[in-house]
């Protein structure tokens, strides 16, 4: 007789099945894609051994567009049409993308959409279908290399991103075709590759220049939990901010109106601005040299000069001091003095420079760490991450606790603002307050999201707006409208407003004001997938049967654990509702197993509600022996 | 069988007693295990309910833990748990405290024409955290006694309190607009 096997408690009899999941730096200047083989995170050269794709999309009259270092080459010969540091634009309207520079490289067009898009020779492009090719390439780059689809990906964005950039990332990745398990904010991703949880407990700082965006957290390790204390930065300052300001100061010595500049010679000047910034890493000083030609060399300058190390600090130092001066008000908001602090890890392109690590160094009185390429460690932190979240870790201990940068209110009488959620609140996060009604017999109320520091609502950002309606009518100020905010892990927003008298209610997901509505990216889905509707209708299919699947196996190894928390009729609820959406799951219409997955949710909410709760009390009690 | 308790008190949730005086190093010990157990990194593969609860339970341990970690917020919940109306618009507040706050608001409005506003700052900051410091101490008090009248004492130390933090948000706005120091 054949003997039936039993496997040890707490192993299940089937081998962890491995998961393909990646970690993805989406930079301004470069990007990067990590994963986790054999224990360690390391980023993935293309065929040409490169690891750094440059964030450089060219879009051509006809064929696909071209992304990284080929697309970088057209950058002075067809400078319309070759989008780079297309980070700086997403989840911004036109009027923030034209405050920042005196001349855009690009010509923007307003239109029917609230996003701006760029006018190239293949149509009007939006920021977030440019995010999305750079994306496509590298998920292509790894499924190629790791010989699988990618079951899931971990987005970094700079810690400072607010509501809207960090919404349209996401998005951009929905466009990509790529599951997002998370956002990951840019300097925590860093203290992770770091591995700052392994013996080095107390408190760290994370100094993040990249090209485009400044970024500095501090984190309180403790055990594998990485608390981040407070965040500060800036999204529109980097490198690329370096080499503008040398640019300027280039063409100024070579009496040139910098208004009579062509697109191309604007890029050429740039260039010659980043390699002396480079060169004078090493060097006291470096020739330069601009020509009036477009694409210009030495060979034929207009111009020839000195640029010297002293006159590159003077140039760059206020921009460095205002890095510092971010340093200072997260320092000040996480109640922490500069002598507690451990050490400072150095992230970003832009930290190669000697100039920013002496003026670091000074500020924080301690050597800056600059042991991992600053260029790769977020790639490699989001690996880490990524390859937990997808459940190829289970006993992992490490937990990352994230702050909201920004904080987010809504617009009162007058303009003003109320802030509901402060910054450097720990996220997930959910705060109602209660407003009311300012006229006799009003029945609607506009809610009005906006996110940012000061007290007038235009100074600060614009999320979203929407009305809350049907109130029934009443004498002004009776009303109880109670506005809810929620920010989820990956620091998103959503709210709801709900007339408590009358229980009438309205929530809307924030969709950033600057953002994509759901229908334009349906459409550019649809768009961008060369196949028939049945592969869509097929994908969607996909879909709901790993939903299907993920929670019929999960609800019957919740039963199997913890039958006592169910009453008999709940039991019977839930073993009804599991075998309705057994039976929907073969089958092939995707509704009908999505309502069967919504059937089985509610049958089992209250169930999975008192199975949290026990494991958090027990968490509570479990612990205390250790702790005295 | 009852629902999960998520409305239990937030001293409850970590398991401490109600009380002001918090041993802040088994609050934060606990609070790291409360999140171990219930944040949404550790849901990231369950279906969409049970991540739906863990963001909320996990929201609701952020709050918890902000509220009790904080003197001030953690008196005013202790107030509210005693019943104290905490309504804030009618509070009396003696002569001396009301000519105190408009010292420092004068001193405040000179910092920019002074010749050294970072340290005229830095004195004013200074300040507030001597009084915010003694008046948390004598918060502790009258919360530790939890009479009908101290705690009435209590909130009318609390709404001083909510002053100090206010012209103190005022000194760090400035302190930004000063910028580079």
């Amino acid at each position: 007789m054949a003997l039936l096997q039993i496997s040890e408690p707490g192993q299940t009899a089937a081998p962890h099945q491995h998961k393909l999941a990646a970690g993805i730096d989406l930079g301004t200047t470069n990007s990067l894609v990590a994963t986790v083989r054999s224990g360690k995170a390391e980023t993935l050269p293309d065929e040409q051994g490169m690891h750094l794709l440059p964030s450089v999309v060219r879009y051509r009259e006809t064929g696909a567009p071209q992304v990284g270092a080929i697309a970088k080459q057209s950058a002075i010969s067809d400078p319309r049409n070759t989008i780079s540091s297309v980070k700086r634009y997403v989840g911004r309207g036109l009027a923030d993308i034209c405050k920042g520079c005196s001349r855009s490289e690009y010509e923007f067009v307003d239109g029917d959409s609230s996003v701006p898009r760029i006018r190239t020779v293949a149509g009007d492009i939006s920021p977030v279908e440019v995010s999305a090719e750079i994306l496509k390439n590298l998920k292509l780059r790894a499924e190629e290399t790791l010989g699988g689809e990618l079951t899931g990906v971990v987005i970094t964005v700079p810690a400072y991103f607010d509501d809207a950039q960090r919404q349209s990332t996401k998005d951009a990745a929905q466009l990509a075709g790529l599951q997002v398990l998370r956002l990951l904010n840019e300097p925590t991703a860093a203290a992770v590759a770091y591995g700052l949880d392994k013996g080095s407990e107390g408190v760290h700082v994370v100094y993040d220049l990249g090209g485009g965006t400044f970024d500095i957290s501090i984190l309180r390790l403790n055990r594998g939990v990485f608390e981040v204390m407070s965040t500060a930065g800036n999204t529109a300052l980097g490198g690329d901010d370096f080499d503008r300001i040398i640019a300027q100061w280039l063409i100024q010595q070579a009496g040139l109106d910098p208004s009579a500049l062509s697109p191309g010679q604007m890029r050429a000047t740039l260039l010659e601005a980043c390699r002396a910034k480079e060169a004078l890493s090493d060097a006291e000083a470096v020739d330069v040299s601009l020509s009036v030609a477009d694409g210009f060399v030495a060979d034929d300058a207009a111009w020839q000069g000195e640029l010297t190390r002293t006159q590159l600090y003077e140039l760059i130092d206020p921009l460095i001091q205002k890095t510092l001066s971010s340093c200072r008000r997260a320092l000040r908001d996480a109640g922490i003095d500069v002598e507690e602090i451990e050490d400072v890890v150095m992230v970003g392109g832009s930290t190669r420079s000697p100039r920013v690590r002496e003026r670091v160094g000074e500020f924080f009185h301690c050597e800056p760490m600059v042991d991992i390429d600053p260029d790769k460690v977020v790639a490699a932190g989001a690996a880490i991450q990524a390859d937990i979240l997808v459940g190829n870790k289970p006993d992992d201990e490490m937990l990352l606790l994230d702050v909201i940068p920004l904080s987010l209110g809504i617009e009162t009488m007058g303009g003003l603002v109320e802030k509901i959620i402060s910054r450097n609140t720990t996220i997930p996060s959910a705060k109602a307050q209660d407003f009311t009604t300012f006229k006799d017999g009003q029945t609607a109320l506009a809610v009005h999201v906006v996110q940012g520091e000061r007290e007038l609502v235009s100074d600060c950002r614009s999320l979203a707006r929407f009305e809350l309606r049907g109130i029934p009518p009443m004498v002004a100020g009776n009303a109880r409208i109670r506005v809810t905010f929620q920010v989820d892990a990956d620091g998103l927003l959503s709210v709801t407003a709900r007339e408590q008298i009358s229980g009438v209610e309205s929530t809307v997901q924030v969709k950033p004001s600057f953002g994509l509505t759901d229908g334009e990216i349906e459409t550019m889905l649809r768009e961008s997938m060369s196949h028939a509707q049945e592969d869509i209708a097929a994908r969607m299919l996909r879909e709901q049967q790993v939903e299907a699947d993920r929670i019929i196996e999960s609800v019957e190894s919740a039963v199997a654990a913890d039958v006592q928390l169910l009453t008999d009729e709940e039991r019977t609820q839930i073993d009804v509702a599991l075998s309705e959406l057994r039976k929907m799951r073969d089958g092939d219409d995707p509704r009908k197993i999505k309502q069967a997955i919504e059937a089985l949710n509610k049958a089992s909410t209250d169930f999975a509600a008192r199975r949290m709760d026990a494991s958090i009390q027990s968490a509570m009690t479990g612990h205390k022996v250790d702790e005295f | 069988m009852h629902a999960a308790d998520f409305s239990s008190n937030f001293f409850a949730l970590f398991d401490l007693p109600v009380s002001f005086d918090v041993d802040l190093d088994a609050l934060s010990a606990r609070y790291r295990e409360a999140q171990r157990a219930a944040h949404p990194d550790k849901f990231a593969n369950a279906p969409e309910v049970e991540r739906r609860l863990s963001v909320q339970m996990a929201a609701r341990i952020n709050e918890a833990y902000r509220t009790l970690k904080d003197p001030l917020s953690r008196g005013r919940y202790l107030l509210e748990l005693h019943g104290v109306a905490l309504d804030d618009s009618d509070t009396a507040f003696d002569g001396a405290f009301l000519m105190e706050q408009m010292e420092l608001r004068e001193r405040l409005a000179d910092v920019k024409n002074s010749a050294d506003p970072v340290s005229q700052l830095r004195v004013i900051a200074d300040d507030i955290a001597a009084h915010d410091k003694s008046l948390i101490t004598q918060m502790a008090g009258l919360l530790n006694e939890a009479s009908a009248e101290s705690l009435q004492q209590a909130r009318n130390v609390s709404r001083k309190l909510q002053f100090f933090r206010r012209l103190n948000e005022e000194v760090e706005a400035l302190e930004d607009e000063l910028g580079d120091y």
